[in-house]
C-alpha cells in the first residue's frame, strides 16, 4: 500500500516539553485519517510540522514517497497539504472571495483582477455543496460559514491532503453531520484527510483508521471499525474510562434559585432575548438548560449571574431577591459561575495561575491584611487547588494563565469556582472544547456537587452533557421555555423536537 | 473598525512559543536597549545632514555629556529625570489599568500653579513643611484635574485620550488666567519666583553634587516610584486595577466595580503628574510659568518614558534617568555649535524614538533567541542547521 504522507519518528521539543516523541504517522490515500489524543498530546504539533510551522528536531517526512523538507506554509501548498486550523485565519472585513485568493491573487495590469477566481470559487462551493457565497463579508457570515470559507481555501489551491485541526469545537450538531458529509466527499474523490480531534463519536462516524497519541508518544494506528469506544478512549487516556458515570439517586430539597418571568432585551435592536422564563433550581438537583445555539441560553444566563441588565421579572435566590444585585454580591452569596467564553470572561490570561485563582476573592480577610496581597496564602490556596483539581502546566502556579493548555484552563476555572463555598453552581459549557479525561472529571465534579446539596444549573449545547447529568431538562427555543421535563421521562429524539421549535411540551403549548 | 481581540487564544508560531521560554524581564529590557539604539542612529543620522563635520562628537557629546563636568552634570541629570520619572509613572499607571492618560501636561501645569500659589502666598507656613504643604497641593490639584475624564470615562463612557487632551488646554489656559489675578510677574510676563523657603530643600545633595540644580525632587520621585510598584503588585488595589487593565470583562465578571477603578487610576495618576508639576515648578533652578499658550513639554515626555520603561515603575525609574542623562548631554552640545532648537530635535527623535520599544519587543525576542540558538548550536556543533533556523524565524516574524 502506498502512503501519501508518511512521518517517521518525528521529534519535536520545546524548552521544558517534548510535544512529539518519535511519532510516527502514516495517511493513506482517500483515506479519512483520525488523529486521537487529549488536549497538550501533541496532535496540532505533529501536524504543524506537517505543514511547516514548526521544525522537527527529529526524523523524516515523505509525501508521495519522497523525503521532503517542509520548511514553511508554502512549501506545504506546493506539496498540496492544506490545513484548517482551529481558530480561523480570516481577514473579518474581507469578502469571503478576497480571504480565499489571499496571496495569490490574479492581477490584469497591476491590478486585482476577481472575476475568475469569484468563478472558481462558486463552481468548488456548488461540487461540494458548501453554499459559501463569494462576496459576502466573512464578519456577516456565521462560524460554519467561515470554516466552509477555510475550507475553500484550501480547495483553491487544489490540496489533497486535507488537514481538519478540531473542526467541530466550533459547530452546532446539524453543522458537524454537514461537515462530516462534506469530508466523506472529499475522501470519495481520492482526497486524503486527517481529522484532528478528541470526540470519539467523530471517529466512529467518519473515519477508517485512527492514530492514537498520548502525552508526545506514538501509542497505536487501529482500524476505527474493530475498535470501541472505550478501547481508543483507554488508549488515550491510559486509563479506563467511564462513559455513562453512574448517577445516584438523589434528594431533592428546598428551592435554591427562583427564576420568574424572566425578559432580557437587547439593548442594540430592542428585540427580546429572553421571554418570561421561569424555572426553578432545587437543593441536590441538575437543571440542564438545551437549546440550539442562540436561542436565548447565554443570555437568560448572563442576566442570572449580573453580567446583563435584566428588562423585568424577578430572580429569586434562597428567600432574596438578588435582580439587580451586583456581580459580587451574588459571588458572596454563594452564586459560582463557570463562565461560557473562559477566555473573555472565566480567567486573565496575562495573569499568572494563582493571580487567576482567587479572581472573585482577592479582597477576603484571608488573602490581605490592610489592602496588602497576603502572597503566602495566595500560594497555598493554588497550591492547594493545582494539587486537588490537578491543574497541570509548566511552571506551576506562577505559569502565565496564556500558556496553559485549554482543558487545564478549564480546570483552573473549575477549581476556582467548585472550591469557594457555594450552594448555586451555574456551569455554561463546561465541556466545551475539551477531550474525553477532562469531561469526564467535570461531569464528576459537578456530580459531586449535586451530592453534596447543592444546586446546579447547566447550560450546554451536547445533548451528552445533558443526558448524562440533569436531573431536569429546561428547553429553550426562540428565548422562551418550550419544555420542562424530568430526564428519565425523555429521549434525544424528543429534546431535538423540542429544540428545533416543533413541538412544546405539556404546559408551554403556544398561546 | 474591528477591535483587535486581546483575549484570543494564542496559536504560537515557532518564535512565539520558544519565547515563552525567554524570560519576560529580558525582552522587555532587551528591547528597550534596542529602541535607545536605533534613536541614537537616528539623532546620528540628522546630525550627519545638519552638520557632518561634528556629528561625531556631538554623538559623543551626548552619551557623555551626564559627566562631561563631573558631579555637577550629574546633579542635573537627575534634576532633570525628576519630573520626567514622575510623569512617566503617571502614563504608566494609568496604562496598567486599561487607561491612556495623555493628560500630562495639563495635570502638570495645574499641579505647578498650585504649587507655585502655595509657595508665594501662604507664606505663614513654617518653612520646614511649606514645601511639603505645596507638594501636597500640586499632587491633589493634579488628581483633581484628572478626576474630570476619569468621571466622564467611567460613567458617561467619553474616550479618556480625547477628554484628557481637551483638560491639557482647558488646563492651560485656566491657570494663565489664574495667574494673572494672583502670582503675575507684569515685567517678565510670568509667575512671581517662589521664595527660596518654599523651593525643594536640597538634603545636602547639592554637597554631593556641586553647583547642579539638584534637589530632593529626585529622592522623592525614587520613593514614589517604589511606592508605585509596591500599590501595583501588592496591594488588592493594583490587583483590581491589572485585572480591569488585561481584561475587562473578567473583571466585570469577578464582580470588580470597573467604574470606581477608572476613577481611582485616573486619580493616582493625575496626583503623580501633579508632583511632576511641583517638581518642576519648586526646583532649586527656580523656573516660572510663562504667560504664554503653550503645553508644558514633560506631559509629553512622560508617554515617552513610561513606553520606555514598558509601564513597569522600576522601568519608568531607569527611562526616566535615561532621558534626564541625554537632555543634559543635549546642553553640552552646544560646544559644538549646534542650534539649540537642532540639539531639540536631536534629542525629541532620540527619545521619541527610543519610546517605540514595544515594536522591537518581537525583534528583541528574536535575537535572544538567535543568540541562544547560536550558542547552543556551537556548543552542539551542529552547523547545518543554524542556517536555515535562523531564516525561518525571520519570516515569521515579518
Amino acid at each position: 500500500m502506498d502512503y501519501v504522507i508518511e512521518m517517521v519518528d518525528i521529534t519535536k521539543k520545546f524548552p521544558g516539553v517534548i510535544a512529539n516523541d518519535k511519532v510516527n504517522f502514516k495517511l493513506k490515500k482517500g483515506e479519512i485519517h483520525a488523529l486521537l489524543g487529549e488536549n497538550g498530546a501533541g496532535k496540532s504539533t505533529l501536524m504543524s510540522v506537517l505543514f511547516g510551522l514548526y521544525q522537527p528536531d527529529g526524523g523524516k517526512i515523505k509525501v508521495y514517497g519522497e523525503e521532503v523538507k517542509i520548511n514553511n506554509p508554502n512549501d506545504a501548498n506546493e506539496l498540496n497539504i492544506g490545513m484548517v486550523h482551529q481558530h480561523f485565519k480570516l481577514v473579518h472585513n474581507f469578502t469571503v472571495a478576497e480571504n480565499i485568493v489571499l496571496g495569490m491573487e490574479d492581477t490584469k495590469n497591476g491590478f486585482i483582477s476577481m472575476k475568475d477566481s469569484i468563478k472558481k470559487i462558486n463552481d468548488l462551493s456548488k461540487k461540494y455543496g458548501l453554499k459559501v457565497e463569494a462576496n459576502s463579508i466573512i464578519e456577516d457570515i456565521s462560524v460554519g460559514m467561515q470554516q466552509r470559507v477555510e475550507i475553500l481555501k484550501m480547495l483553491y489551491r487544489d490540496a489533497d491532503i486535507l488537514i481538519f485541526d478540531e473542526p467541530t469545537a466550533v459547530l452546532t450538531p446539524q453543522e458537524i453531520e454537514e461537515l462530516m458529509d462534506i469530508m466523506r466527499q472529499f475522501a470519495k474523490e481520492g482526497k486524503s484527510i486527517v481529522l484532528i480531534t478528541h470526540k470519539l463519536r467523530e471517529i466512529k462516524a467518519v473515519a477508517e483508521r485512527c492514530t492514537v497519541l498520548r502525552k508526545g508518544k506514538y501509542i497505536d494506528t487501529v482500524e476505527v471499525k474493530d475498535t470501541s469506544m472505550e478501547e481508543m478512549a483507554e488508549m488515550m487516556v491510559g486509563r479506563k474510562v467511564l462513559f455513562d458515570i453512574e448517577k445516584q439517586e438523589n434528594e431533592i430539597n428546598d428551592t435554591i434559585l427562583t427564576v420568574e418571568k424572566l425578559n432580557v432585551r437587547d439593548l442594540i435592536n430592542n428585540k427580546l432575548l429572553v421571554k418570561d422564563v421561569s424555572f426553578e433550581v432545587k437543593e441536590g438537583e441538575i437543571l440542564a438548560v438545551a437549546g440550539i445555539e442562540g436561542n436565548g441560553q447565554t443570555q437568560l444566563v448572563e442576566a442570572i449571574t449580573g453580567l446583563r441588565k435584566i428588562d423585568s421579572g424577578k430572580v429569586w435566590f434562597k428567600d432574596k431577591d438578588i435582580t439587580h444585585a451586583p456581580v459580587r454580591e451574588k459571588t458572596l452569596q454563594g452564586i459560582a459561575h463557570i463562565p461560557e467564553d473562559r477566555h473573555k470572561y472565566g480567567l486573565v490570561l496575562d495573569f499568572t495561575l494563582e493571580e487567576n485563582l482567587i479572581l472573585q476573592d482577592y479582597f477576603k480577610p484571608q488573602f490581605q491584611n490592610y489592602g496588602f496581597l497576603n502572597f503566602p496564602e495566595i500560594h497555598k490556596h493554588a497550591e492547594e487547588l493545582i494539587e486537588n483539581y490537578d491543574i497541570r502546566s509548566g511552571k506551576g502556579r506562577l505559569t502565565l494563565t496564556r500558556s496553559i493548555s485549554g482543558g487545564n484552563q478549564q480546570k483552573a476555572i473549575i477549581a476556582r469556582e467548585l472550591s469557594r463555598d457555594n450552594s448555586l453552581v451555574i456551569a455554561v459549557q463546561p465541556t466545551r472544547g475539551l477531550d474525553v479525561g477532562a469531561i469526564e472529571y467535570i461531569r464528576k465534579s459537578l456530580l459531586q456537587k449535586r451530592k453534596e446539596n447543592k444546586a446546579v444549573l447547566l447550560l450546554s449545547l451536547e445533548l451528552d452533557d445533558v443526558m448524562n447529568l440533569a436531573d431536569r431538562i429546561v428547553v429553550m427555543y426562540e428565548g422562551e421555555i418550550v419544555a420542562n421535563v424530568m430526564a428519565e421521562d425523555t429521549n434525544e429524539n424528543k429534546l431535538g423536537l423540542y429544540m428545533a421549535g416543533s413541538k412544546r411540551g405539556d404546559g408551554y403549548e403556544k398561546n | 473598525m474591528r477591535k483587535i481581540d486581546k483575549d484570543k487564544p494564542l496559536k504560537l508560531t515557532t518564535s512565539e512559543l520558544l519565547a515563552l521560554d525567554v524570560s519576560k524581564a529580558k525582552v522587555s529590557i532587551l528591547s528597550s536597549l534596542l529602541s535607545i539604539f536605533m534613536g541614537l542612529v537616528l539623532g546620528m543620522i540628522i546630525m550627519l545632514i545638519v552638520k557632518p563635520e561634528s556629528s561625531f562628537g556631538g554623538l559623543a557629546t551626548i552619551l557623555t555629556g551626564g559627566f562631561q563636568d563631573g558631579a555637577q552634570s550629574f546633579g542635573n541629570v537627575l534634576h532633570y529625570s525628576t519630573p520626567l520619572i514622575l510623569a512617566g509613572l503617571s502614563v504608566g499607571f494609568a496604562f496598567k489599568a486599561g487607561l491612556f492618560n495623555i493628560g500630562g501636561a495639563g495635570q502638570i501645569v495645574v499641579g505647578g500653579f498650585v504649587a507655585i500659589y502655595i509657595g508665594v502666598k501662604w507664606t505663614w507656613l513654617p518653612s520646614e513643611i511649606h514645601w511639603i504643604v505645596a507638594m501636597l497641593g500640586a499632587g491633589l490639584a493634579g488628581a483633581l484635574w484628572a478626576s474630570v475624564p476619569g468621571l466622564l470615562k467611567a460613567y458617561r463612557n467619553v474616550h479618556e485620550v480625547v477628554a484628557t487632551i481637551m483638560m491639557n488646554y482647558i488646563g492651560m489656559y485656566l491657570v494663565l488666567i489664574l495667574i494673572k489675578g494672583s502670582v503675575y510677574n507684569s515685567d517678565k510676563n510670568e509667575t512671581v519666583s517662589v521664595p527660596r523657603a518654599a523651593r525643594l530643600p536640597r538634603w545636602g545633595l547639592d554637597k554631593i553634587f556641586e553647583g547642579s540644580y539638584v534637589s530632593a525632587g529626585i529622592i522623592i520621585a525614587i520613593i514614589v516610584s517604589i511606592i508605585i510598584y509596591i500599590i501595583i503588585f501588592k496591594t488588592t488595589l493594583g490587583y483590581q486595577l491589572r485585572m480591569v487593565g488585561h481584561n475587562r470583562h473578567a473583571a466585570k465578571y469577578a464582580g470588580v466595580n470597573e467604574k470606581r477603578n477608572i476613577v481611582y487610576s485616573m486619580l493616582i495618576a493625575g496626583a503623580l503628574a501633579g508632583l511632576a508639576g511641583g517638581t518642576i515648578y519648586l526646583s532649586p533652578a527656580g523656573r516660572h510659568i510663562e504667560i504664554v499658550s503653550q503645553l508644558v513639554s514633560e506631559g509629553f515626555d512622560g508617554i515617552a518614558v513610561a513606553l520606555l520603561g514598558m509601564s513597569h515603575p522600576l522601568g519608568v525609574l531607569f527611562a526616566g534617568f535615561f532621558f534626564g542623562y541625554i537632555k543634559t548631554g543635549g546642553f553640552y552640545m552646544q560646544s559644538w555649535g549646534f542650534d539649540e532648537e537642532i540639539i531639540n530635535i536631536i534629542i525629541a527623535s532620540i527619545i521619541y524614538f527610543s519610546a517605540l520599544a514595544l515594536i522591537f519587543r518581537t525583534k528583541a525576542t528574536q535575537i535572544i533567541l538567535l543568540f541562544g540558538k547560536w550558542f547552543r548550536n556551537i556548543f552542539k556543533k551542529e552547523k547545518p542547521k543554524d542556517k536555515e533556523n535562523r531564516g525561518d524565524l525571520d519570516e515569521e516574524d515579518n
